[in-house]
């Protein structure tokens, strides 16, 4: 078989392996949580009776390991179960209640990746190509400094700037200003464009709306994950240039952009995707803050709504999603480093 | 070809002048002179030698005739005139075009200077393409021309090929092919034969001279080789510390060089040592067969004997099995079947299982002296290690016998508190040795000890090397790829091929026709001082 289709292949079980693994870890996990989802549902006063009545009808009444195996055989069907929200004719499965939180989740994900990644790829070129110079330090100062802040603040930031786009020229910190300077710096707030500074959105919204209306979480997340990529490109592409081929490229004439382009960054894919696979993987799993503060309903605010409510299978749940989003992304990553490395893709 | 009518192609008219070139080199915190004001000039279609120890500048001075500095290095003085135009006075943009399309350059390790991502065929036309010489199919299409001229295998087809993916002998062949697409006026060869073994050299030899005569080619051949320059090039230029020490037609140098350096270069050659025959054996290998993982047998059924106080040399090219036959002796790979005693006693297999005294009895000595000296130790931590480990000595005793192996080595005890970074490659090794000694064992394994020092260096360590034979009555195993370096030091040789020995023998014997033909393949491989050695082995094998 070819290689790199075996390497494929033998990354994948071990991925599944490790899916399998973690699931074991985050059910025993949630079985060791102290408090009790009856109990906290049914308040103080409910008799000993009633918690075991309501214990028996969500099914936690079994021993864990039948718990366990009963879940994970109808996952492997299709089916993530039922959450405890659910009642006596009302059944609420959990694939509903995270489908449309999901698909949210992965709309911001894939908007602030179509922006970030390029541009992290493309400041590293230039600062690698302008190594040691105004603009490498420019870009370096400036990425540190978004990455630098809490993304809270960076996020409330945005947000300000949008709204003082109408209140600035009206404030009392306007009026204190020479005039000359209040008008121009209210003509660069109103270049500044009308962003919503909610990102509230339903089933209903059509498309092109949900894209503006995430605009301003999007830029907020380009600026916390565009300095790590960033510095990753320059860094790797630097440190290929010291090669005896980069040399014989320059001997042959080629021009800075040329080398760094063709000789330089072809060989370099390997740390660069492993870190963006690592930022991508951020985008579904870490962005809860970013979600609180736009009040966008993303599978982060869920899940920690669902731990609040001791909602369990929605738990755990959303930390399966999660693992698997890490366990793909570096599984990606992984292939991509292999596919662009001639020595493993075309053996002697 | 753009600004190359065939009028000024012609052979002998001027095509590179180098006036008074100054150049200097970062290290330490200041600049130090490499190149101290060199002339030179050449004409077009001639070949120059640029010949001499390293540290000389030849490589520096090289890449100066492209306008090149390495990172680290800046030229400061002089002039370069290239076809009339001053190099140092062109933009960097301006020198950017003259490169690749009308000065090409030919490095010593094609492996490392391919670049792995790229197919080869896409290297040797992105000159042409990138000069806007030639469009791509066209240059395609003479590229596969030159890959036939140049006698690699399947010109067709091996452009398709990775770097990774051909020999090297062949890579070196398709990095000239690159040099060659833009059919420059000038090439710069830097050691491009240095890296391969013998047999590979003089195909590689044969089909550079090939090319750059038909194409009437100027070049610059760096080489530290005195025998490889004597088939190059038109005249040779002797260089030491960035001076020229002198210059002249190649008959006229190699019949009768005026300056006495180059007359203690042109001596190195004719080291020889005469043979002692000897019955009794120190360390005997019967059967030996050897492999790595469970892929190809590296050794098969080797069986040598070593006398005491003699000098075995294992001959053979890379890959031939000679080094995994030190691992094997020293334990470091347990062979699959064969047997090894020495001194009479069954050695075992495996490093653990042997006593300390028997380890301490077997000592190696590697190629690379950089690699096999701790950086962060002291010339006497090194040597005191193996004083303290095998023999137990400490204190003013341990100090005493530092001070002999130190003056056993002739090496002066003020160099005891240095680190290896502040010695020169022969220093190195001469600690390398001085530890070697400090267990005081009867065998030592010399892994191509002198393949990495200059020929004067390697000289002194060799005569060394003799000299404690003699004293302390030593047995060495030396393994070497160099037949000068054979004839130099050994009783006896073997000569192996593919992990078999092909003849063995003492040395006169083996020296001596008729020889096994792998034997003859390659002693005759090895360049010799004459002139026209190339010229006849090509015709003599054509034959």
């Amino acid at each position: 078989m070819n290689p790199v289709a075996r390497t494929v292949l033998q990354r994948l079980g071990l991925g599944l392996v490790t899916l399998f693994i973690v699931s074991i870890i985050i059910f025993s996990a949630i079985a060791m949580l102290p408090g009790d989802f009856a109990k906290a549902m049914l308040g103080q006063s409910a008799t000993p009776e009633t918690v075991v009545a309501f214990q028996r009808e969500i099914g936690i009444d079994r021993p864990p390991v039948e718990r366990y195996f009963v879940w994970v055989g109808q996952m492997l069907h299709g089916d993530f179960g039922s959450s405890f929200a659910s009642r006596t004719g009302y059944r609420r499965t959990v694939a509903e209640i995270i489908a449309p939180r999901l698909y949210n989740t992965m709309f911001l994900a894939s908007m602030t990746a179509l922006i970030a990644v390029p541009l992290a790829l493309g400041l590293g070129i230039l600062a690698a190509l302008y190594r040691n110079g105004w603009f490498d330090r420019l870009v370096n100062a400036v990425t540190l400094t978004t990455i630098s802040f809490p993304e809270f603040f960076v996020a409330y930031m945005l947000a300000y700037l949008v709204i003082s786009r109408d209140t600035f020229i009206g404030s009392e910190f306007a009026q204190s200003l020479p005039h000359w300077l209040a008008v121009s710096l209210n003509w660069i707030l109103n270049a500044v464009p009308k962003f919503p500074t909610l990102s509230n959105v339903n089933d209903q919204t059509p498309f092109w709306e949900h894209v503006w209306r995430v605009a301003l979480p999007a830029i907020t997340l380009t600026l916390v994950i565009v300095a790590h990529m960033m510095r990753m490109t320059r860094a790797a592409i630097i440190n290929m240039l010291a090669s005896p081929y980069i040399d014989m490229a320059r001997l042959k004439g080629m021009s800075p952009m040329a080398i760094v382009l063709r000789h330089a960054l072809p060989n370099a894919w390997a740390p660069i995707v492993t870190v963006v696979a690592f930022n991508l993987a951020y985008l579904v799993v870490g962005v809860v803050v970013v979600e609180v503060v736009f009040v966008y309903p993303g599978i982060g605010q869920l899940m920690v709504d669902a731990v609040k409510s001791r909602d369990v299978p929605v738990v755990q749940a959303c930390a399966l999603i999660f693992a698997a989003t890490y366990i793909l992304l570096n599984l990606t990553a992984d292939i991509i480093s292999i596919a662009t490395n001639p020595r493993l893709l075309h053996p002697r | 070809m753009k600004g190359s009518g065939p009028g000024s192609r012609e052979k002998g008219k001027d095509l590179l002048q180098i006036r008074n070139l100054h150049v200097e080199g970062f290290s330490d915190e200041r600049w130090h002179p490499i190149v101290r004001g060199v002339d030179l000039a050449l004409k077009r279609g001639e070949v120059l030698g640029l010949i001499g120890e390293s540290g000389a500048g030849k490589s520096t001075i090289g890449l100066a005739a492209m306008g090149y500095a390495k990172p680290g290095c800046r030229i400061t003085q002089g002039s370069i005139l290239f076809d009339g135009t001053d190099l140092l006075a062109l933009s960097e943009t301006g020198r950017r075009r003259l490169r690749g399309s009308r000065i090409a350059y030919v490095a010593q390790s094609a492996a490392a200077s391919f670049n792995p991502a790229h197919r080869l065929l896409d290297q040797t036309v992105e000159t042409v393409v990138a000069h806007g010489i030639a469009s791509r199919e066209k240059a395609n299409r003479s590229a596969v021309d030159l890959y036939r001229r140049l006698q690699l295998p399947d010109p067709e087809t091996i452009g398709f090929r990775y770097p990774h993916q051909v020999s090297g002998g062949q890579l070196q062949r398709a990095m000239t092919a690159m040099a060659m697409a833009c059919r420059p006026d000038l090439i710069v060869f830097d050691e491009p034969t240095t890296a391969l073994d013998v047999t590979t050299q003089v195909e590689v030899l044969a089909s550079i001279r090939n090319i750059v005569e038909e194409f009437n080619t100027a070049a610059i051949y760096v080489t530290h080789d005195l025998a490889v320059v004597a088939q190059m090039a038109d005249r040779i230029m002797v260089l030491r510390h960035g001076l020229t020490v002198e210059e002249a037609e190649t008959r006229q140098m190699l019949a009768s060089p005026s300056q006495e350096y180059t007359k203690t270069l042109w001596a190195v050659r004719k080291l020889a040592k005469p043979e002692v025959p000897a019955d009794d054996y120190l360390l005997t290998i019967d059967n030996v067969t050897a492999a790595y993982g469970r892929a190809v047998k590296v050794l098969q059924d080797v069986s040598i004997k070593v006398p005491r106080g003699r000098t075995v040399a294992v001959v053979g090219e890379s890959g031939s099995g000679k080094s995994t036959l030190a691992r094997v002796i020293t334990g470091l790979l347990p062979p699959l079947s064969g047997s090894i005693s020495f001194a009479g006693q069954a050695l075992s297999k495996t490093l653990k299982a042997r006593p300390k005294e028997i380890l301490r009895r077997i000592q190696m000595i590697y190629q690379m002296p950089d690699n096999a000296l701790n950086p962060r130790q002291t010339v006497e931590e090194v040597i005191a290690r193996p004083l303290e480990f095998y023999i137990g000595l400490k204190g003013a005793q341990r100090d005493r016998r530092i001070g002999e192996l130190m003056h056993m080595v002739e090496m002066s005890e003020t160099y005891l508190d240095r680190l290896p970074a502040e010695l020169s490659g022969g220093q190195k090794q001469r600690v390398c040795i001085a530890r070697a000694l400090a267990a005081d064992p009867e065998l030592i394994i010399c892994d191509e000890i002198t393949s990495a020092l200059d020929q004067i260096v390697q000289e002194e360590i060799l005569k060394l090397l003799m000299r404690l034979q003699r004293e302390l009555g030593m047995s060495y195993i030396f393994i070497t790829h160099d037949i000068a370096t054979v004839r130099a030091i050994a009783d006896e040789i073997v000569v192996m091929h593919q992990g078999k020995i092909v003849e063995q023998g003492l040395k006169s014997e083996v020296l001596t026709p008729p020889h096994a033909p792998y034997t003859e393949r390659l002693l005759s491989s090895v360049p010799e001082m004459d002139p026209d050695w190339l010229t006849r082995l090509l015709a003599s094998r054509r034959m």
